[in-house]
This record gives structure tokens, C-alpha cells and sequence, in this order.
């Protein structure tokens, strides 16, 4: 664990004297800001037009629904496309330069490799989860949202960002070239996004299975303030699958 | 003490080492000698523990390094063919960074840390980026990695390539002054730099040794670099072909 943990450290900091960590928080937290513009924007203006028409529909306007819900689905999408580029180094870097040859004699078990290269990346994108706080803490100054609801939903994407990166570090363990890595895991995690497509169908057998696998459906419970077991279950399972395949992937370069 | 037995490696249908076996004591520097592509690296890495063999055992310090590997790894110091820096760490926090992974206690990296900058000549260097050091520098930081938790078994790829004149002297002093205690095996394509810090040299050719003899045992008169290349000559080697045969073939094939 000891090693885990510096491992870890030393991942968390190499974000951070790189450029890309401040490029991809950047672009976090431009585009949300954007979307929280965006979202607040029409819900002012439809909170007027509601207000005038006085029918009382405008007491059931809920900041929660309106903007919380949609900024967080936006930003979901947004990691999507962020956790490949936070990912792809971790283990294709250190195989194109050499590092990995260091890696993999010092006396650390390749176990012990991965939870450092998955705690450090997760840290870096907790932090960047933690910073798009700011967007409840205005509304919450202005507004009266549910801060519980806000509460599940932040901890949905947390759940979400992180079994995010445990698919990026299986895809980078499996090249030496990152553009390479981040594809592929850009790549399965859309799918991850959109597999139970085939399902709203409604004629394959596969379809409550096609439900289960996809990512939107556990994660909007949580958006939607509902914490189940089931779903935490679900992002756990993905995150060990992926973190017992990178471990597997890893050990199994020592035999190539 | 590292011993080789029967080391095999193939990649797919290539067989990169065939059978290699050799030994090396404690207090010795073996050098390891052979054309490019001669198994020399492959080898090293199976000793290392980096990949294992297909067939065949290592064992250092009499611990197997496939079925004991991390203990066996503990033991062994180890510098590859490229110095294995994180470009975008400084020297300093890189060291530290391997200590701990090597297994040093907290409280005697301090210690260490200061010792191995001091005899890889890297003092003024400690708080530089080890993406912007020549590549003379990234060898001795290479060599100080290698040497931070004060191995008794080093195992060096070509620790004196890319280096000038003045720091290949300095490094195989470095190299000579840690022999007394510790088991040493260096790959080399340097032929006089095995004459000057090597006990034993190993050559190996097509993935088989073709040579292993001690240096002192080299008869009067006969240049390593006849011996190297009469080695590498011959034609694949019958087992049965003692080291002293072959030297006097050479000698023979030469004089």
C-alpha cells in the first residue's frame, strides 16, 4: 500500500507540472461555466414569462431539475472526452521511454503499480469534480436548491468520473502509443453511453441487460437525487473489472 | 551473486538467447560482451526480473528471480540500455521517488541521497529537470538510481555509452570502487573497458556463450579484442569445448 500511495503522489504531481492538467481543467470548467450560464439564463427567463402568465406554474420550478440536473448530464459528456486525455499517458508513456523497465524490476507488485497509477489519476479527477462545485455554491447563494439532491448527483459523477478513468488506465496499458489509448477508451466509454440504445427499441431480449451496462441510466439516479445501492454496485463493478484488467494487461507485458 | 542456468528466450519463432549459463561471485565485475543483437540486453532484463525466461532459472543471491522476484529484485541495482528518467521530474525528487520504490527506510534516504549524488558526480545537478540533462547526465543519474538503496548485485546496460572521455573514466572508477562488496555484471561494447575494471568476461554471439573465462587467466600476450572476435567468429560452439580449448584455438587462429 505504502508503494500504492507513493506511486500515487508522484502521478499527482507529474498532472501538474505538465501542461495537459491545466489545459483539461481548463476546458472543465470553461464549458460548465458555460452550460451554467446557459441553463440559468433560460431558467430566468422562463421563471419570468411563467410569473407573468400567473397560473402558478412557476411555483413548481425547480432549480434542481432545470439547471443542476442538465449542467451535470453537459459535464458528464464533457468527461467523457476529458478522462481519455487525463488517462492515456499513465502506462503508454512510461513504455515508450523507458520508465516502465524501471517500473517493473523495482520490488513492487504489479498490483500495487496499478492502485498507484488509478489513485493518483482519480485524485486529479476528483479535483476537478471538487472545482465545478462552484456551481451549486452560486446557486445556493442566490437560490434555494436542495443541497442533498446536488449532494447524490455530485457524488454520481464522482462514482462516474472515476470508474471513467479505471477504463482509460485498462486502455493505456494496452499500447505504448497514447493517441492510441485515448481513443480506444474514448471510444468504449460512448459506447458504454449509448448501449442500451438498441434497448428503448424495445424488441431485443437483451434489452434489460443493454439497460444495466449503461452508464446513463445509474448515473441519471444519482443526478436525480435517488442514491441506490445497486447503481454505486454497478460503477464499483466497473472499476474493478477494469482495474483486474489492467493488472492482468500488465503482467501479462512481462510476457510478451 | 548472480547465476544463470540454461536461460532460454525465444519471441514468437525467434530465439533470442539459447542456453546461456554462467556465473558471477561477489566482489566480481563480469563484463558481458557480444555483437549487437547477441542476447546482451535480453539477458539482462531476465536477470532483472523486468521478463521471464521460457526456460532456464536466474538466481540472485541464491533467490529465484521468478518464484521469489521481489525479494530477489530488492537485491539488485539496475540501470537499462536508456536511463529510465522521468523527463518532467527533477533529480532530486526522481531519486527520492525510486528509494522509496526500492524499499529504502524513509529516515535513511536522506543519507542515501547525499551519498549517491556524491559519487555520481550529480551535486550541482540535484535540482534540475531530468528531461534537460545531456545524456551524460542522464547516465549518471541513471547509474545514482541504480545505486540508492545499496544493492549487493548491480546490473548495468552499457553504463559508460554517450558519456565523454573524462566522465567513462570516472564512471568505471565509480564502477570499480563499488566492486569490493557487491556482485557486478556490465554489458559493454568497449573492449578495453573490460580489460581495465572486468575480474571475468562473459561473450556471448547468436544467443549463446561462446566465451566465459576469468581475465587474469587470459594467457600473456593474447588482446581481448583477438579473443572477442575469434569467439565470435566461430561457427555455432559444440558444448563440449572448454573455455581453455577455445582460448588456445584463438591463440592459435591468431598468432
Amino acid at each position: 500500500m505504502r508503494n500504492a500511495l507513493t506511486i500515487a503522489g508522484k502521478e499527482l504531481q507529474g498532472y501538474f507540472v505538465q501542461p495537459v492538467a491545466y489545459v483539461v481543467m481548463t476546458v472543465f470548467m470553461v464549458l460548465g461555466g458555460w452550460f451554467f450560464f446557459a441553463l440559468l439564463s433560460r431558467f430566468n427567463l422562463l421563471l419570468q414569462m411563467y410569473s407573468a402568465a400567473q397560473n402558478g406554474a412557476a411555483e413548481r420550478f425547480n432549480l434542481n431539475q432545470m439547471v443542476i440536473e442538465p449542467l451535470l448530464h453537459n459535464l458528464a459528456i464533457v468527461l467523457v472526452i476529458l478522462v481519455p486525455a487525463i488517462t492515456m499517458r499513465s502506462f503508454a508513456e512510461e513504455k515508450r521511454t523507458g520508465t516502465y523497465e524501471l517500473l517493473l524490476t523495482v520490488p513492487v507488485r504489479t498490483a500495487e503499480i496499478v492502485a498507484g497509477k488509478f489513485i493518483g489519476a482519480a485524485a486529479f479527477v476528483l479535483i476537478m469534480i471538487a472545482l465545478a462545485g462552484i456551481f451549486p455554491l452560486i446557486l445556493a447563494m442566490f437560490g434555494n436548491p436542495e443541497l442533498g439532491v446536488i449532494g447524490a448527483g455530485y457524488l454520481g459523477m464522482a462514482f462516474l468520473a472515476v470508474s471513467f478513468v479505471a477504463v482509460g488506465l485498462f486502455t493505456s496499458s494496452l499500447t505504448q502509443n497514447q493517441i492510441i489509448a485515448a481513443i480506444t477508451c474514448f471510444g468504449g466509454l460512448l459506447l458504454l453511453y449509448v448501449i442500451s440504445w438498441p434497448a428503448d427499441v424495445g424488441n431485443t431480449a437483451f434489452a434489460p441487460l443493454l439497460r444495466y451496462l449503461s452508464l446513463p441510466e445509474h448515473f441519471s439516479q444519482m443526478v436525480s437525487g435517488i442514491i441506490d445501492t445497486s447503481d454505486i454496485v454497478y460503477f464499483l463493478s466497473v472499476i474493478l473489472v477494469a482495474l483486474f484488467l489492467t493488472q492482468r494487461a500488465v503482467e501479462s507485458a512481462r510476457w510478451r | 551473486m548472480i547465476e544463470v542456468k540454461d536461460l532460454t528466450k525465444t519471441y514468437g519463432n525467434f530465439t533470442a538467447v539459447n542456453g546461456i549459463s554462467f556465473k558471477a561471485e561477489r566482489g566480481q565485475i563480469l563484463g558481458f560482451l557480444g555483437p549487437n543483437g547477441a542476447g546482451k540486453t535480453t539477458t539482462m532484463r531476465i536477470i532483472t526480473g523486468f521478463m521471464p525466461a521460457t526456460s532456464g532459472t536466474v538466481t540472485v543471491d541464491n533467490l529465484d528471480i521468478f518464484s521469489q522476484s521481489l525479494e530477489a529484485r530488492r537485491r539488485i541495482g539496475y540501470l537499462p540500455e536508456n536511463p529510465p528518467l522521468y523527463s518532467d521530474m527533477r533529480v532530486e525528487a526522481y531519486l527520492r521517488f525510486v528509494a522509496k520504490l526500492r524499499g529504502l527506510a524513509r529516515s535513511k534516504i536522506d543519507e542515501a541521497l547525499e551519498h549517491v549524488v556524491a559519487i555520481c558526480g550529480l551535486t550541482d545537478y540535484s535540482s534540475r529537470i531530468c528531461g534537460q540533462l545531456s545524456k551524460g547526465y542522464r547516465q549518471r543519474v541513471g547509474l545514482a538510481q541504480a545505486l540508492i538503496h545499496d544493492p549487493p548485485v548491480l546490473v548495468l546496460d552499457e553504463p559508460t555509452i554517450g558519456l565523454d572521455p573524462r566522465q567513462i573514466r570516472e564512471i568505471r572508477g565509480v564502477i570499480r570502487g563499488l566492486a569490493s562488496d557487491r556482485t557486478i555484471v556490465l554489458s559493454t561494447h568497449i573492449l578495453p573497458e573490460v580489460s581495465q575494471i572486468c575480474d571475468k568476461v562473459v561473450i556471448i554471439n547468436d544467443g549463446q556463450v561462446v566465451l566465459e573465462e576469468n581475465l587474469g587467466q587470459l594467457p600473456a600476450g593474447t588482446s581481448l579484442e583477438d579473443v572477442f572476435l575469434g569467439a565470435i567468429s566461430k561457427e555455432r560452439r559444440v558444448d563440449a569445448v572448454s573455455a581453455e580449448e577455445t582460448l588456445e584455438e584463438v591463440g592459435a587462429g591468431h598468432s
